[in-house]
């Protein structure tokens, strides 16, 4: 076999408080698809970012063509032929496909008139067009184009850089069954041309067809390598989890009452023929699992209002409810933690005080005229019940650690009668003190009589927090899971798309599955 | 009072005061009077461009509707001898209607405010011309008001009416701006329109509400306007009006990107332009020059606004990094 052209050796990346990457050795010979697996914030993301030359590492280094470096930078990245093809792709929609592909680097004519050789960058283009066979030309408008078309056209533009490495982050996530198996085709292709390929992706099957070797990480660390010969799905699942898991849980106070909000056969944006039904009762904690893009966002935001139910009911108190704005979700008492707290959920160069009474400034105004005294007040007692810190509920804010921010969200709701509270990724980016005091408010929240709903993409806290786990899978809900049956195998098996046989002995299923 | 307001105030003192030694006719009654009538015109319609500059739109269609309105309210009142106090009230209401439309083609129709507002500029402006033939509409000698005539440009204590009238305005605007639940929504809906949403404010509504107070005080204007020129050629009456006013709104702190401004920057804004213009009269300086003034004195006030910002920005990180 070749020698690997490019090798990362004991990388470590250390951000305040967490460790991303510890000790991470990756090496890709030329021509090799290597698979990339791993759960949410195994730490898939930082790796790229190292080899992207976006970040450098906190120690370890890298070695291109035998020559040793301690980082890369963007430039070196790609002088040294790495090439991304992103999940969010990175195109200029307003341009064409040629255009796109020499973006920065287009050939000119015309001495100091400095005008772009169209025909000379179209001429360019087309081999590579060819080279893929994909069945769009130099001058189609990107805007015309479909995912699996642009996604085509990220891997001409990596083709004209002459790339050694293409790195495909979730490649098929949007893709269909027929677009994803022209991308294997075209993998394929790539390796028999001796370029190498990083596949990254939660579709194990696909990831079986098409790597020559899988590496597995779990909490920064490489946990485990597979052979071709060793590919198999209940393999790669094993290596995935087995954390510790501390353990957070508070019990309920009580069982769980009736529900509060039914979501019957919801169909959201992002999923359109897939239905969804849940409902969630008061004073329990239902926790939301899914891999990253399995629509649960996007079940939250119908449900709040933002986006128009593609089809199906919501029933609140059993009687059948349309939210078509966050304004009559939160008539009704539904309130939403968004996911981005800094772009959705807080004005950040307002104060404390006005963010928290934004959403109910009526029962702080007389005669609509706002009574600065009662707003103060309020935000006074959310700053002392939620231990916000902060000198003065007057600051920005902006100038907020991310866990008082969070707190600033959660005052804004607790000021209000609250009776579903979802919660949409609500520790992200927070510190662990910060985190435990926020899964006590949920608890509190919980046992006052208000159904919680917690979408989480970590394992710790979904298995940690929750009541009950739902899990969804490509937009709809792959299982249920209740306390007793709550493992990471259990969680992932169904977020992957298995499904849901609990009953059984483990070691059975897996048998029964890896028969099957 | 904040920091910008209280910066601008100090800036048309001083101009004043320069302007004062020089010629002192600047400070004589009567030039303080017919300074104090234009600042009161431009400050009904300033005011109402404000509004709609803070959710992060524009109106460019004022001096339009200031031709319009201003023609119809005039034959109104002189050819078909409808009351006054009628037709006063039909103008607000047409306002009102004015920002409507272009609030729902802006929040409904998902348009670009200026595009809009740019349509609304040829659409009013033609309309108007279209409605006198291209004449001049205005009082027939003889025929006179002395209710509306006083109303509109008599004087109480030597102060104009539309001076007080803007000073009336600005106060209740004041109050719905900086102090009511409509002023705070608004500044949420203009800050971040997303993270306004998700805290349940229809945020279309909110808008739709900032263009119809903006018709409307361009209306209120455009009656007083009519009432000053007592005769309107549709073809100049009002022209680049809007743009005093976008520059009045800037002047006075509002951000072009929404969410910031205040209606006492608005109205120092309106101020300091008509002392510009005033100076320029006053000071023998070519009244040719008149724009070109204008124009360096609001450059400068940005460019220096913005080196302020980006000092305390500066300072901010040090204190937080230190």
């Amino acid at each position: 076999m070749d020698k690997p052209f490019l090798e990362l050796v004991d990388i470590t990346k250390v951000y305040p408080g967490v460790t991303a990457l510890d000790g991470v050795n990756l090496a890709v010979r030329p021509g090799e698809v290597v698979g990339l697996i791993g759960e949410n914030g195994a730490g898939k993301s930082s790796l790229m970012k190292v080899l992207g030359g976006v970040t450098t590492p906190t120690s370890g280094h890298i070695r291109v063509d035998g020559a040793e470096r301690a980082s890369l930078s963007v430039s070196a990245a790609i002088a040294a032929g790495i090439a991304f093809v992103h999940q969010e792709l990175n195109l200029f929609e307003n341009l064409d496909v040629a255009a796109n592909v020499f973006i920065g680097r287009e050939p000119r004519r015309g001495g100091l008139l400095n005008l772009v050789d169209r025909r000379k960058l179209n001429a360019d283009v087309k081999p590579l067009l060819d080279r893929l066979q994909v069945d769009f030309r130099p001058d189609t408008m990107v805007a015309d184009m479909s995912i699996a078309q642009r996604q085509q056209l990220e891997i001409a533009k990596a083709l004209s850089l002459n790339s050694r490495l293409v790195i495909m982050d979730e490649p098929t996530s949007s893709l269909t069954l027929t677009e994803t198996e022209r991308l294997l085709d075209i993998i394929a292709g790539l390796k028999a041309d001796g370029v190498s390929v990083i596949f990254i992706s939660h579709r194990l099957g696909e990831v079986q067809t098409c790597a020559d070797r899988v590496v597995v990480l779990r909490d920064g660390k490489v946990v485990g390598e597979l052979a071709r010969n060793e590919i198999a799905h209940d393999r790669m699942i094993r290596l995935m989890i087995g954390r510790d898991l501390k353990s957070l849980y508070v019990p309920p106070s009580g069982p769980p009452g009736e529900g509060v909000i039914d979501i019957v056969d919801a169909q959201t944006q992002a999923y359109p023929d897939r239905r969804v039904s849940l409902t969630l009762r008061r004073g329990e904690i239902l926790g939301l699992a899914g891999l990253v893009g399995s629509g649960r966002t996007e079940l939250a935001r119908a449900v709040f209002g933002i986006d128009r139910l593609g089809g199906g009911r919501i029933r609140v108190d059993g009687k059948e409810t349309a939210v078509r704005t966050p304004a009559e979700a939160i008539a009704n008492g539904v309130y939403l933690v968004p996911e981005d707290r800094k772009q959705s959920g807080l004005l950040l160069d307002f104060a404390i005080v006005d963010n928290i009474s934004l959403p109910d400034l009526g029962s702080y105004a007389r005669g609509s005229i706002i009574s600065r005294g009662r707003e103060k007040a309020n935000a006074e007692s959310q700053r002392k019940r939620l231990n916000i810190r902060t000198p003065d509920v007057t600051t920005a804010v902006g100038s907020l650690s991310g866990g008082n921010q969070q707190k600033v969200v959660l005052a804004k709701w607790l000021s209000m009668k609250p009776r579903v509270m979802i919660f949409d990724e609500p520790t992200r980016g927070i510190d662990v003190g910060a985190k435990k005091e926020i899964y006590d408010m949920m608890r509190a929240l919980a046992d006052s009589g208000v159904a919680v709903l917690m979408i989480s993409s970590d394992m710790e806290e979904v298995i940690g927090v929750s009541d009950r786990i739902a899990v969804m899978h490509e937009g709809a809900i792959g299982g249920f899971l209740d306390r007793k049956d709550f493992s990471e195998h259990n969680v992932l098996h169904l977020a992957v798309g298995g499904t849901a046989h609990w009953n059984e002995p483990q070691s059975a299923s897996l048998q029964s599955r890896a028969g099957a | 009072m904040n920091r910008k307001d209280l910066g601008l105030l100090i800036l048309i003192l001083v101009v004043g005061t320069i302007v004062a030694i020089r010629q002192p006719l600047f400070i004589a009654p009567v030039n303080l009077a017919n300074t104090a009538n234009l600042i009161g015109l431009f400050g009904l319609f300033a005011i109402g461009q404000a509004f709609v500059i803070i959710t992060g739109g524009i109106e460019l269609s004022v001096g339009s509707i200031i031709a319009l309105l201003g023609v119809l309210f005039v034959t109104m009142v002189v050819v078909s001898e409808v009351y006054w106090p009628f037709a006063i009230i039909l103008m607000l209401v047409l306002g009102a209607l004015i920002g409507l439309v272009h609030g729902l083609l802006v929040t409904k129709g998902g348009l670009q405010p200026f595009v809009v507002t740019l349509c609304g500029l040829l659409i009013y402006r033609g309309i108007a011309r279209y409605y006198t033939g291209d004449g001049t509409a205005g009082f027939t000698f003889g025929v006179s008001f002395p209710d509306l005539e006083w109303l509109t440009m008599g004087r109480t204590a030597g102060i104009p009416h539309s001076f007080i009238a803007m000073i009336i305005v600005a106060a209740i605007m004041w109050v719905v701006l900086h102090r009511s639940v409509f002023g705070r929504h608004l500044y949420a809906v203009g800050k971040n329109e997303e993270a306004a949403r998700y805290s349940g404010i229809r945020t279309h509504r909110v808008i739709i509400t900032a263009y119809v107070i903006c018709a409307v005080l361009t209306a209120i204007a455009a009656i007083f306007f009519a009432m000053y020129t007592k005769s309107i050629s549709p073809s100049s009456h009002g022209n680049f009006y809007e743009l005093y006013a976008i520059a009045a709104a800037v002047l006075g702190g509002c951000s072009l990107r929404g969410g910031e401004g205040s209606i006492i920057g608005v109205v120092l804004g309106t101020i300091l332009l008509q002392v510009l213009q005033n100076l320029v009269n006053l000071l023998g300086i070519p009244s040719s020059l008149n724009f070109a003034v204008m124009g360096s004195v609001i450059l400068i006030g940005a460019i220096a606004d913005q080196q302020f910002t980006k000092r305390r920005e500066l300072k901010r990180i040090a204190s937080t990094a230190g």
